[in-house]
């Protein structure tokens, strides 16, 4: 048993504008099963950090508990990161992005994490729109346990063992636009090019921005008859679009025809290009996203791609009024007045 | 076992087209590249690199693991199978293979392979029981092998079992050719030496020692069934013209005659100051071996720039730490005497310039010429055949520049029963070339006797198996070691300077051979990929260290290459392509910087990948009994 990765890397390897390879986003070797979906989407996040230039000390990573939540460990090995308690990631996410709006978050969760146990959390986060990229690694099972139907299996779907789930499925995606996510979007982990550039979208939006990627789990729920298995999925995809994410020095070479293309100007005059695949529907109505995604589940199909944005939202900071710079760029001063100033502000309540 | 015959692989060559939908739902027909195929011998045997740019085709990884398993009999033994030589070849090889070691594209130094060699030959414990013995029943031919080098020898080793009469010439009293008359013998002892040439003439050869074979027609007469020529590029270039050449001709020498004559004793003394003109390994073999014999100031002068020196970089470091100063771009001018008596030379110093075809010539920059003080001097200054005792009446052709027409494929001349191999067929090379040209000659010998075609020469001996022992295990140490090169120590110099019988180089002991052998990458292990099995998880493409792997779509080589996660610009290496996948995308891995690792294969959910050691034994005349080949 090797599990050891050699530090050799290709000679040949691109550099991004920081002059940083690939390598310079990549984590610890991962432990997860071979052929984990989860594997893959940790590749995606690698692949847009690096093609966006972040510099990796400045994302902060934050999880729950789960095969998903162990993942921040297998990229951006030179992030910030915090293992929090079993649903409970976006409340540490929530006061990381207080005390640190400069910072770009991961919140990296599962089905169990945040359509069971965390599903308070989950919705209070998205009514309070952080700034923050939410991917849920939605496999349909609790893979650490052996492979039980989580909240997100679809009725019908055969586990591994036979056994047929008897229960309706909660639908992050269309939960999330319900409730007002800013940018709601669903993928599958083996379609890194629809992946990448939503990544990449969800990393310029500045506000909620919720992607909901099917990732089959290889060991408990990669089975003929379950709809969350690679074959499955591959097989009922729908795109509502295929997708370019123009970074703002790019120039745009891709040319589609009139009226099937959408562009979707980001604040920072970064763009998504859209080239439509679903009909009726415009992703900046909330009503036309809500349809296509019903459509798409009447029909017994998964509806893949951006779904919904709203650039106008005002994240959380925007909304309380709070300083405009991280605490820690704050001076003490500033930040701890002393006894005098508590007096005084004590007394303005009197 | 391999059916298809070895062909040219060239991926360029076997375009195919394909539909493709275009984002604005347009189908276009583009050109992509064919799937490979892995069945061809050929493949895979391109990916040992070491192994493909060997003459002989050695399987290097092989008798590295089983260096590294301290199975050094083995290890001689897949050697000796291969190169006959190995402890020579252990010491004093051109190493063709390590400029080619996968290592040295994505580290900075290349696997010892040579000394590792050594390490076996050093280690192995008896070998004579392994070796084929010569046949009870003789076939009733007799070959006669002219000039008792490495290509002879190897035809005689191929031979000898079959059950053919073998009668080996050479003018010396000891067979072994120029790696006896040459190499000097604090590079190459000459009881390894002896060991490895014994081994051959001890399976019944008949020698013809201290025999100059002066005619060819007289040896045609002698109705041998066939001729071998192997006779080496025994004449050394000379400057008759220069001026002052002939006026001190006892004290100028010619390089390989004079190393001949302090190999056979003939000779045991220098003056104290020595010019050594040239610039190849023979200059550095002359210039070492007269500081052992009493050269106190001893120069090497070459006309060319000391980065385009044709010696091997490892064999100038070697002159140098014997303090012997290398004077490059000095163009000889003439020979200074006195009275009879050599006073030294005087050179032309020049520098190098390049036409736009990258031309060299070497122009003089104007300063005033150089005088060198000199005693003796030795011209090592490139060598030439010479067929002086070949009757040009006997239906042998020569070319314009007196070479025997010879077929590269079959090395036979243009009378039928007449062979040439080594330096004789195309010009000086060096040991590893005449073993290879020796078994290919061996192969058209045997083919001939017997009355069969020469084009039609078996196919190589392949296996490829699966390493998987259990999840994550494989039968090879398959962890990548990162640690550096190990340099091979050497004795004192004081002692080795004053006995030129003295070895320079120890040797790597034991430990440090094991692990320079751990730096070895496996090559030969392939990453087998199976396209029915896979499901597109994209595991292999993450976790694949060196980015080698991508899933995309087909497309036309030049493109598709610089398409891939990296690009992959070095197309001396193939593109393993799969058959179109579900998505209708193809596997494209590229071969140039894959480390074998099995990362791929231990990471793949379906077995999509396995690891696979490939064997490839080159065509010989032949077999070994009990060979792991």
């Amino acid at each position: 048993m090797t599990y050891v990765r050699p530090t050799f890397r290709n000679p040949h390897l691109p550099t991004n504008e920081l002059g940083y390879t690939q390598k310079d986003y990549e984590g610890a070797l991962s432990t997860l099963c071979a052929g984990c979906g989860h594997d893959s989407i940790s590749g995606a996040i690698v692949q847009a950090c690096y093609e966006l230039a972040i510099e990796p000390h400045r994302v902060a990573k934050l999880s729950g508990i789960g095969c998903s939540s162990k993942t921040p460990a297998y990229f951006l090995s030179n992030s910030h990161g915090f293992n929090s308690v079993h649903g409970r990631m976006p409340s540490v996410a929530t006061g990381a992005y207080l005390a640190n709006r400069d910072l770009v978050y991961f919140g990296v969760s599962g089905d169990g994490d945040s359509a069971s146990i965390g599903m308070g959390q989950f919705v209070h986060a998205i009514r309070r729109n952080l700034n923050i990229v939410y991917v849920v690694m939605n496999n349909g099972c609790y893979g650490l346990t052996k492979g039980q139907d989580s909240a997100t299996a679809d009725a019908g779907s055969k586990s591994k063992a036979g056994h047929v789930n008897l229960f309706q499925a909660i639908d992050l995606a269309g939960l999330a636009l319900e409730l007002g996510a800013s940018f709601v979007a669903r993928s599958f982990s083996g379609d890194k090019t629809q992946l990448i550039p939503l990544l990449k979208a969800a990393l310029a939006h500045p506000g909620f921005a919720f992607i909901d990627v099917i990732s089959p789990c290889v060991t408990f729920n990669n089975n003929v008859g379950s709809t969350k298995s690679y074959d499955y999925v591959r097989e009922h995809m729908e795109a509502t679009a295929t997708m370019d994410f123009v970074p703002i020095k790019e120039a745009i070479t891709t040319q589609y025809d009139a009226g099937s293309s959408k562009d979707i100007t980001l604040h920072d005059d970064s763009m998504i290009r859209l080239h439509k695949l679903a009909t009726d529907w415009d992703p900046q109505d909330r009503q036309s996203a809500m349809n296509a995604i019903h459509h798409a589940r009447a029909k017994g199909e998964i509806l893949t791609g951006l779904i919904y944005i709203d650039e106008g939202l005002q994240d959380l900071h925007e909304v309380i009024q709070t300083a405009k710079q991280p605490l820690n760029a704050i001076g003490k001063e500033v930040l701890c007045p002393g006894s005098k100033a508590l007096e005084t502000l004590n007394e303005g309540f009197r | 076992m391999s059916q298809s015959r070895p062909g040219p692989k060239n991926n360029l060559a076997n375009l195919n087209s394909q539909s493709i939908l275009t984002p604005d739902f347009n189908t276009i027909k583009i050109q992509t590249l064919e799937a490979t195929n892995i069945k061809d011998p050929e493949y895979f045997h391109k990916v040992v690199d070491c192994q493909y740019a060997c003459p002989a085709h050695t399987p290097v990884p092989e008798y590295i693991r089983l260096i590294a398993a301290e199975r050094y009999t083995e290890a001689y033994m897949v050697n000796w199978e291969s190169n006959v030589f190995p402890g020579v070849l252990g010491r004093t090889c051109d190493r063709p293979c390590e400029p080619a070691c996968r290592r040295g594209r994505v580290e900075e130094e290349p696997v010892a392979i040579c000394r590792l060699k050594r390490v076996a030959a050093d280690n192995k414990g008896e070998v004579k029981h392994l070796m084929p013995r010569p046949a009870e029943h003789k076939n009733g031919k007799r070959i006669a092998l002219i000039g008792g080098g490495p290509a002879s020898l190897t035809v005689a080793r191929d031979l000898a079992p079959l059950g053919y009469e073998i009668h080996l010439y050479d003018e010396q009293e000891l067979g072994g050719g120029m790696m006896r008359s040459q190499i000097p013998a604090f590079r190459l002892p000459e009881e390894v030496l002896n060991e490895e040439v014994n081994f051959i003439l001890d399976m019944g050869i008949h020698t013809h020692l201290k025999t100059y074979v002066s005619s060819m027609k007289e040896m045609l007469e002698k109705d041998y069934d066939a001729i071998f020529v192997g006779t080496g590029a025994p004449r050394g270039r000379d400057l008759p013209d220069l001026p002052g050449r002939w006026d001190a001709p006892e004290s100028v020498h010619i390089g390989i005659e004079w190393l001949a004559s302090v190999a056979f004793e003939h000779l045991n003394k220098i003056g104290k100051k020595v010019i050594v003109l040239g610039g190849g390994n023979t200059a550095m073999d002359c210039c070492r071996t007269a500081r052992r014999l009493g050269g106190t100031d001893v120069k090497v002068v070459v006309r060319s720039p000391f980065s385009e020196m044709k010696a091997s970089p490892w064999e100038k470091e070697d002159a140098m730490h014997e303090d012997i100063p290398i004077l490059d771009c000095h163009v000889p001018k003439s020979f200074v005497t006195e009275n009879g008596v050599l006073k030294g030379m005087m050179f032309e110093k020049v520098h190098a310039v390049y036409d736009e075809k990258g031309r060299r010539s070497l122009v003089p920059i104007g300063e005033p010429d150089v005088f060198i003080e000199a005693d003796e001097v030795l011209m090592a200054i490139g060598q030439e055949n010479s067929f002086p005792w070949i009757e040009r009446d006997l239906g042998l052709e020569f070319d314009k520049w007196e070479m025997p027409t010879v077929d590269p494929v079959t090395f036979q001349s243009t009378l039928e029963k007449v062979f040439f191999g080594g330096d004789s067929a195309f010009g000086p090379k060096n040991v590893i070339t005449a073993v290879a040209h020796g078994h290919q000659a061996a192969v058209s010998i045997d083919l001939y006797c017997r009355g069969e075609s020469l084009q039609k020469r078996p196919d190589p001996m392949t296996n490829l198996v699966s390493q998987k022992m259990g999840i994550h295990e494989w039968s090879y140490d398959s962890a990548v070691v990162e640690d550096v090169r190990y340099v091979v120590p050497q004795a004192d110099k004081r002692a080795t300077l004053s006995n030129r019988k003295m070895e320079v180089e120890l040797g790597f002991s034991q430990g440090i051979g094991f692990k320079e052998a751990q730096r070895c990458l496996n090559c030969d292990v392939q990453t087998v990929f199976n396209t029915s099995r896979c499901i597109e998880c994209d595991a292999c493409m993450d976790i694949c260290p060196t980015s080698c792997i991508t899933f995309t779509t087909n497309g036309p080589e030049e493109e598709l290459r610089m398409r891939l996660i990296a690009p992959a610009p070095n197309t001396d290496q193939d593109l393993y392509v799969s058959d179109l996948l579900k998505t209708g995308r193809v596997m494209v891995k590229d071969e140039d910087v894959c480390l074998h690792c099995g990362l791929c294969a231990e990471r793949c959910p379906t077995a999509a990948w396995d690891m696979q050691q490939y064997l490839y034994s080159v065509t010989k005349a032949c077999k070994l009994p009990g060979a792991v080949l």
